[in-house]
């Protein structure tokens, strides 16, 4: 592992993670994303944000989340002490509504009129259209129209919340897609328009915001497991499409050099074909959506379309700070294929009662690999960041079950 | 010839003749690459000025649903980076004065290898280059390369560059200025002539530098009268959409496709002439 004094410094006032991270975005973008970074810096110093932001995380997404400890997983597992950090119950249910609620604060504060979003398993445009609602200003969300299908359930919680769900057709129709489709918007309507985007991804700022904001579910854990425990876990497990959910849980404990830390990407039908999620382990450094990062891409550079079960993991990139924590050695990502998401998800749901969504079903996959070999007094925690309502269609299809 | 030299003698004969620049753009390998081939040999005596030559990128953020197409198709017959600085080199065999300009986003580029692109690229003949994504603020792996190598870097403004934002662009730029004359991508909107007239001012008092004007750009009429207000005027959908308008159900170009599209330019720098 490379020596630095801390983990937790990035990123640098350029707003790079070593090589990666950046502001690579059109012209037209730069003033806003200059004055997003001042707006946001200055909203971080303001302890009225931060009460107003902890206030609404308290009483309206129900925060702290618990810490559970899966005891009936962990008995069948037979290894480690497994403890869930329970961001699935969270109002919308999932991490995702901690960032929305801080991105349309900032907002709020720039005097910005209009909400834009892109959504890949819906659950970023879901709570994205509730803060929305909540705040009340129109929202727009971009989904690509292969998630639109099999995310049918969240497309109309949108439509319900008062969203505008745009379909997007081209490409790949999936959450790249639906990104790019976000950014032509937010170009000619830049004046106006907040980009709430979903992960830790994006150019600078947005990267260090969305961990920021999503670094609530690490502070709880540490306070969480200390009164269980009276220590700091062994291991932190979490799923990776962007990352978001994943920094969110990391990045308090990355300089608890002793805690070791998995990220799971999701490794689709075998990460030797050509039909998988896992940039990090399948890519290699490039530019998209205004960062450098491990990308799925051709030999000349060309974007290649991802493929998960997962549609919120679906994406042929990863968050900057993701790349960076890879390539120093702090993080180990490891994938997990849509087969073993399905069966985890399967075991989560009978011996815990709780259906987790296919996203941490890989978190868990990866859990029910490692646990095993690791002796009862190791403590393990996953980020179970979301629920599974919005999956069942998707797995009774893959189950063979007619619903 | 250096590039520079290219594009600057290009600017100083049009104003010696009075009138501002056609500036056209295509798409690499769109079609295809041997229509594509023929196509760019073609502009120069059609009438374009500037041959801005589009490098196809799979995710082209900055770009409405023509330039989208047109980068797929291309990459869909087997365009590459490589491919298309063949095609630039073609061109320059039998070109020697028209500027060419390539225009796209940095991915490829940089998967390329930004010191071998610049090399190969200025071997070309390629006298300057746009990158969309690539602002002052990252253009370190790109810009002193690419301007040792002779080649120009030219800079987009935008309605959105402000007095704060314009001179950290126009420090960084070369060649010429291209602005983008509405807020939004490739292909949609058009903006009035008093508001352009009013954003060449406000440039001019920052740069010596020629100030073409591009989006929504459609018409011989609107290219002339932008060529007037400003040192060029850029056309790009209007012309991508004449070569989708040639293509058959399957994508490949029917007979007179290539004849179509040289004729519509011709109709441009018609306009630009003030002969329209």
């Amino acid at each position: 592992m490379t020596q630095v004094n801390t983990f937790r410094g990035g990123p640098d006032e350029r707003g790079h993670f070593g090589l990666f991270g950046g502001r690579y975005v059109a012209e037209t973008l730069m003033p806003m994303i200059l004055e997003l970074e001042k707006a946001y810096n200055a909203a971080k110093a303001d302890p009225a944000f931060t009460s107003e932001y902890d206030d609404y995380l308290k009483h309206y997404v129900g925060r702290p989340s618990p810490l559970f400890y899966a005891q009936r997983l962990t008995e069948h597992l037979g290894g480690a002490k497994i403890y869930f950090k329970r961001d699935e119950l969270n109002h919308t249910g999932s991490h995702k509504i901690n960032n929305c609620l801080g991105q349309i604060l900032v907002a709020r504060r720039m005097g910005k009129k209009r909400i834009i979003a892109e959504t890949g398993a819906g659950q970023h445009g879901v709570a994205a259209a509730t803060v929305c609602a909540l705040f009340g200003l129109p929202c727009v969300v971009y989904m690509g129209s292969k998630d639109i299908e099999r995310q049918a359930p969240n497309v109309f919680r949108m439509k319900l919340l008062g969203a505008e769900v745009v379909a997007v057709e081209s490409g790949s129709k999936s959450l790249k897609d639906a990104m790019n489709e976000a950014l032509r918007d937010w170009v000619a309507t830049v004046e106006e328009t907040f980009y709430i985007i979903g992960t830790a991804a994006g150019p600078h700022p947005y990267p260090a915001m969305v961990r920021d904001f999503q670094s609530i579910i690490g502070r709880e854990t540490r306070e969480q497991i200390m009164e269980a425990e009276g220590r700091l876990p062994d291991t932190l497990v979490a799923c990776i499409g962007g990352g978001s959910n994943a920094l969110g849980l990391f990045h308090p404990f990355l300089d608890d050099t002793a805690v070791a830390i998995h990220g799971v990407e999701a490794a689709g039908l075998g990460l030797d074909t050509d039909k998988h999620a896992a940039s990090l382990t399948g890519g290699r450094p490039g530019v998209l959506h205004g960062n450098r990062t491990y990308l799925l891409q051709t030999d000349d550079g060309q974007i290649q379309e991802a493929h998960s079960i997962s549609a919120g993991l679906d994406y042929p990139g990863i968050g900057p700070e993701h790349s960076w924590l890879h390539d120093i050695g702090r993080v180990k990502y490891v994938s997990a294929t849509d087969k073993a998401a399905l069966e985890a998800f399967q075991l989560c749901s009978r011996l815990e009662g709780i259906i987790p969504a296919l996203e941490p079903a890989h978190a868990l996959a990866h859990v029910i690999e490692i646990a095993p070999d690791l002796p009862k007094d190791h403590i393990l925690v996953l980020n179970m960041c979301g629920r599974g309502d919005k999956d069942i269609f998707t797995v009774a299809d893959h189950l063979k079950v007619t619903l | 010839m250096s590039g520079a030299g290219r594009i600057e003698r290009r600017f100083a004969a049009l104003k010696a003749e009075g009138r501002g620049a056609l500036v056209t753009f295509v798409t690499a390998g769109d079609p295809d690459h041997e229509t594509s081939r023929a196509l760019l040999a073609g502009l120069p005596g059609a009438g374009a000025d500037i041959v801005e030559l589009g490098m196809p990128f799979s995710d082209p953020m900055a770009d409405g649903p023509a330039i989208q197409k047109a980068s797929l198709r291309a990459l869909a017959a087997g365009a590459s980076l490589a491919r298309t600085l063949e095609l630039a080199r073609a061109f320059r065999d039998s070109d020697s004065d028209t500027p060419l300009v390539l225009m796209g986003y940095f991915n490829p580029i940089y998967s390329y290898g930004a010191e071998g692109f610049v090399r190969d690229a200025a071997a070309a003949g390629v006298d300057g280059m746009i990158v969309v994504d690539l602002p002052p603020e990252e253009d370190d792996e790109l810009r002193p390369a690419a301007e040792a190598a002779g080649l120009s870097f030219v800079r987009l403004a935008t309605p959105t560059s402000d007095a704060g934002r314009l001179p950290t662009i126009l420090r960084s730029a070369s060649g010429f200025i291209y602005y983008v004359s509405i807020l939004g991508i490739t292909g949609t909107r058009s903006a009035g002539e008093d508001t352009v007239r009013d954003a060449v001012a406000r440039l001019r008092a920052g740069t010596d530098l020629p100030l073409v004007v591009g989006f929504g750009i459609k018409t011989p009429e609107q290219a002339g009268a932008i060529s007037r207000i400003a040192d060029g005027a850029v056309i790009g959908s209007a012309i991508v959409d004449r070569i989708t308008a040639g293509l058959d159900a399957k994508g490949r170009p029917d007979a007179s496709m290539v004849a179509d599209v040289l004729g519509f330019v011709s109709e441009l720098a018609d306009g630009v002439r003030g002969r329209g």
